[in-house]
């Protein structure tokens, strides 16, 4: 994420991980995850699904950050994201 | 491709909402792009999250896109006539008080064919949740002009315009009596959760509206995609709690306000039927 002024605890603040998942034959695709992800991490896939869209896929995996807006957003119930356990991290 | 099959083998978590919704009906007729499904799913996420047993809560609808809700639940619920889902709703609280009522229903129904029944229910203070998706057209039926259509936009029967004023909902429901106002936009879903949650718990008559696109039948003639509907949620609104029921008009040329409008606190319909006809 751009700061304009980075926070002083910027270090301190653990970031939640998290991993989308999407259920591709429910998708619709009208584009609210791909344009309202906080971190751009959806595009537009070239294939399609059952119904004949293009449902997005995930580009940057680890920059995820697990906010849930792609799950709430989702008029469509086939997007979601689950948090991963960052136990590697030191 | 995988992760379905994998969601379908186990080895993926499922989607949060799915013991919420009869997933063998999805995907729902809902169009790409309407709001509906949203405000819905928000919905879902605040009985999930109010802690309610989910045993006592029931959905109630009516007609309309936003009618079909109700088939999508999998809790009890009931799609009604046209209109009509105030009424039934007031019998169900009526004739089993313990139960949690949520009406989600569009702005045609409830307050066109069913505004008479709206006003009538939150004069009586009713205990109800009423969840109202203006999408400001009737589109389930092909686009024609509602009685929350906006000065001067488009639909298939008002060519030229709107000629009419249309209705302010927060004030309405205000002015007859409503215990709990608020009003969001699906681009406001954290907001809107929240207020659905606390309407649920709210005893009264409680009323949330819910701005969604309608990319199909309003968007096409008024030349919004529904993506730039968001955009104008997201550009051309303004959260103001508490602010005056009058300057609650949706006119997306002036800035249209969001928030929690009411909050107060006034005697339900059975305590009063209670205090005055059973006497103990």
């Amino acid at each position: 994420m751009d700061y304009w002024r980075k926070p002083l605890d910027a270090e301190e603040i653990n970031v939640s991980q998290g991993e989308v998942h999407i259920i591709e034959d429910r998708c619709k695709g009208c584009g609210y995850c791909i344009e309202f992800c906080p971190k751009d991490i959806l595009a537009f896939s070239i294939r399609f699904n059952k119904k004949g869209y293009h449902p997005p896929e995930v580009v940057g995996t680890e920059k995820c950050v697990n906010c849930h807006y792609c799950e709430i957003i989702c008029p469509e119930f086939a997007i979601y994201s689950v948090e991963i356990s960052t136990a590697k991290e030191g | 491709m995988s992760l379905t099959a994998l969601a379908k083998n186990g080895a993926v978590p499922d989607h949060p909402l799915e013991d919420l919704i009869r997933s063998d009906r999805i995907p729902h007729i809902w169009c790409p792009g309407c709001g509906i499904g949203t405000a819905f799913a928000a919905c879902l996420s605040a009985m999930k999250a109010s802690g309610i047993d989910l045993q006592t809560i029931c959905m109630v609808s009516g007609i309309g896109c936003s009618g079909r809700a109700a088939g999508y639940v999998k809790l009890d619920s009931f799609h009604t006539t046209h209109g009509r889902a105030i009424p039934f709703a007031t019998g169900l609280k009526l004739g089993n008080p313990k139960l949690n009522v949520v009406v989600f229903s569009g702005d045609g129904d409830l307050f066109a064919i069913g505004g008479n029944h709206f006003i009538h229910a939150a004069r009586r203070n009713i205990d109800l949740t009423v969840i109202c998706l203006n999408n400001l057209n009737y589109g389930m039926t092909g686009g024609q002009v509602a009685a929350t259509t906006p000065f001067l936009a488009r639909t298939t029967t008002t060519p030229a315009g709107n000629p009419e004023a249309p209705f302010n909902l927060p004030l309405l429901a205000w002015a007859a009596g409503a215990t709990y106002v608020a009003r969001w936009t699906i681009l406001h879903t954290r907001e809107l959760t929240e207020c659905i949650q606390k309407a649920m718990k709210k005893s009264g008559f409680s009323f949330v509206e819910v701005l969604g696109p309608c990319p199909v039948n309003y968007g096409r003639r008024n030349k919004e995609k529904s993506l730039q509907t968001l955009k104008l949620y997201q550009e051309q609104t303004i959260i103001r709690n508490n602010a005056d029921p009058t300057d609650l008009e949706v006119d997306f040329s002036k800035k249209v306000v969001l928030g929690e409008f009411v909050d107060k606190e006034r005697s339900t319909c059975i305590e009063n039927y209670d205090k005055t006809c059973r006497l103990m």
